[in-house]
């Protein structure tokens, strides 16, 4: 399956994937209508690590092992048989935080704008490429077949 | 002829050993008895029902076609009565007998009820199956129910007591040791999430017990306490904990400790047979020895190995880090690991802001985290638990990952490499 790949050194810190993100996840997938109508129950599921002059973008790492899909209670996170990526199902998840327990990389956030769900990377469910990558300005995210032994 | 594997179960430890079968093995046979009545469902979400928040149909830990899409056999409301390991045959409480090549004993706990006068009146129960929750819940329907008592304040009994709390009846919660959660919190923890508890109306006795339960016209009328206090209430539910069902495998003459003894790829004493989930004695790595820990993710991943190693695919279990999470009236709590060891032996480093609910307890030993404690602020706990999990010595690091700095900036090189990638990593 497709892997969004990592590249600090090209990261500039401009946070634009955190925008294009939310917009992508908003119902409008207008930035304007999604920044002024739908911010209050929408966050990124990308986040932006930064410290001193070092900088990259975060989102889930599709683990060979997800150790969030062992620990989930309800059954949301799961990975779907289409893809292959490893996605939580908002509709059955309760919000236990037992995901964001176990995930290595901390990549899985509260969302408690709404209904409280565990908010992730969907690889923007259903896109030749995903919203973060298509929007960095330097290429520090690309999506690409990644196989095992990377 | 195809193999078969016979799994007794049906929780999260048949669902990963199912999993796991069918990521290697389409040709196997496997079949799952279960004495209770129900397609898959999630035991842990069972106070997220009783609290009103889910629908009966979001218990479904899978989906409905589960049994048909990974081809499995489903035996259900059947007990399995005895294992014959020689004979590599099961027989069931129909009168049933099953013959298997392997077989996963995932026979889980069942709870621990305090031998009590008076506990077999009218509105007294435990919570672990959703049977338990159904009858509850009915009870509460169609009997006028305002004031419960919770007996045990640990896990179980923390969420049930929310749960009630949520329903809107007065609850009054009671634990035989010092504090509530000791097993999993350290004093400070533990007296934060009393203190939230109390804020929303729960009455909370430590140190004490139910010696008897009172009735009137055969329903649950009060409770005398052992200081010899009395509490007139409408209902008792005993959540004091679970204790593995080792019983068929004690009969069937595999080694059986407190649960029963396992390897590193869940096989028993007994040639072909597996056990995994809160009925084995696994391997936890932070205390680096076998012992039960009854919780859903080890459940699940045990269940994987067990399943994995049965069509001959060996992934030997690294070990399980003992690790829940809870909550009180909104704000979260988790616990990692040997969280509250005691300070001296170990080396501890604490945070506290107790306006904001908001605690840190974090456990070194020889610079690798052993455990951690935290309330209020949970957000990215997982690099905690992965540095836990992995050993990694965080010396280079310590003073911003011990600050309570979350960052995979905060990592030694080496091991973020492998975190970003998402692959597994071998220390």
């Amino acid at each position: 399956m497709k892997r969004i790949v990592i590249h600090e050194e090209y990261c500039i810190g401009c946070h634009l994937c955190e925008i294009h993100c939310l917009v992508q996840h908003s119902s409008s997938r207008d930035i304007i209508k999604a920044y002024r109508l739908e911010r209050s129950h929408l966050m990124p599921r990308v986040l932006v690590e930064e410290s001193g002059p070092i900088s990259f973008a975060l989102q889930c790492r599709q683990c060979e092992e997800p150790a969030c899909i062992e620990a989930c209670i309800s059954g949301a996170m799961h990975r779907d048989e289409r893809t292959g990526a490893v996605i939580c199902d908002e509709s059955k998840c309760v919000g236990c935080w037992m995901c964001i327990m176990v995930c290595p990389a901390g990549a899985i956030r509260q969302n408690l704008l709404g209904t409280r769900i565990a908010s992730k990377c969907d690889l923007c469910y259903g896109a030749d490429v995903p919203a973060c990558v298509a929007h960095c300005p330097n290429e520090a995210l690309t999506y690409e077949e990644v196989g095992e032994g990377r | 002829m195809s193999m078969r594997i016979v799994i007794i179960g049906n929780s999260a430890t048949a669902v990963g050993a199912v999993e796991s079968i069918r990521q290697y093995d389409q040709a196997a046979e496997v079949m799952i008895i279960s004495e209770e009545p129900h397609m898959i469902y999630s035991r842990p979400l069972l106070s997220h029902y009783l609290a009103g928040e889910i629908e009966r149909p979001r218990l479904a830990y899978r989906g409905a076609d589960f049994y048909v899409k990974h081809h499995v056999a489903a035996v259900l409301e059947d007990r399995v009565t005895a294992i014959e390991p020689d004979a590599h045959r099961v027989h069931t409480a129909s009168g049933a007998e099953y013959a298997y090549d392997k077989l996963l004993i995932a026979t889980g706990g069942q709870p621990i009820v305090p031998p009590t006068p008076g506990q077999e009146a009218e509105g007294v129960f435990t919570m672990t199956r959703l049977l338990d929750a159904e009858r509850l819940l009915t009870y509460l329907r169609t009997h006028t129910v305002r004031r419960a008592v919770v007996v045990g304040g640990g896990m179980i009994g923390m969420k049930v007591t929310d749960a009630l709390v949520k329903r809107g009846l007065e609850v009054t919660m009671v634990e035989l040791a010092p504090l509530i959660l000791s097993a999993a919190l350290d004093q400070t923890a533990s007296q934060m999430l009393s203190g939230l508890l109390r804020q929303a109306g729960v009455e909370i006795h430590t140190g004490n017990s139910v010696s008897e339960i009172g009735a009137r016209g055969g329903h649950v009328a009060e409770v005398a306490l052992k200081d010899g206090r009395t509490l007139p209430c409408d209902t008792v539910i005993f959540g004091v904990g679970v204790r593995p069902n080792v019983e068929l495998a004690r009969q069937a003459g595999l080694r059986v400790n407190r649960g029963i003894v396992v390897d590193e790829y869940m096989r028993t004493s007994a040639v072909d047979v597996y056990a995994a989930g809160d009925v084995a004695e696994a391997y936890d790595l932070v205390v680096d020895m076998n012992r039960t820990v009854a919780i859903w993710p080890n459940a699940y991943r045990q269940g994987m190995i067990a399943g994995a190693h049965m069509v001959g695919v060996l992934r030997p279990d690294k070990g399980g880090v003992a690790m829940n999470t809870v909550e009180a009236m909104g704000v979260p709590a988790m616990s990692i690991g040997y969280g509250n060891a005691p300070e001296g032996e170990y080396e501890v480093v604490t945070e506290l802001d107790a306006p904001r609910h908001v605690y840190r307890r974090l456990v070194v030993k020889e610079n690798r985290l052993v455990g951690a404690i935290l309330v209020g602020q949970i957000e990215r706990a997982g690099i905690y638990t992965g540095l836990i999990r992995h050993r990694i010595d965080i010396s280079e690091h310590r003073r911003n990952l011990l600050s309570g700095h979350l960052s995979l900036l905060s990592l030694p090189d080496q091991y973020r490499k492998h975190v970003v990638r998402g692959v597994g990593i071998e220390v």
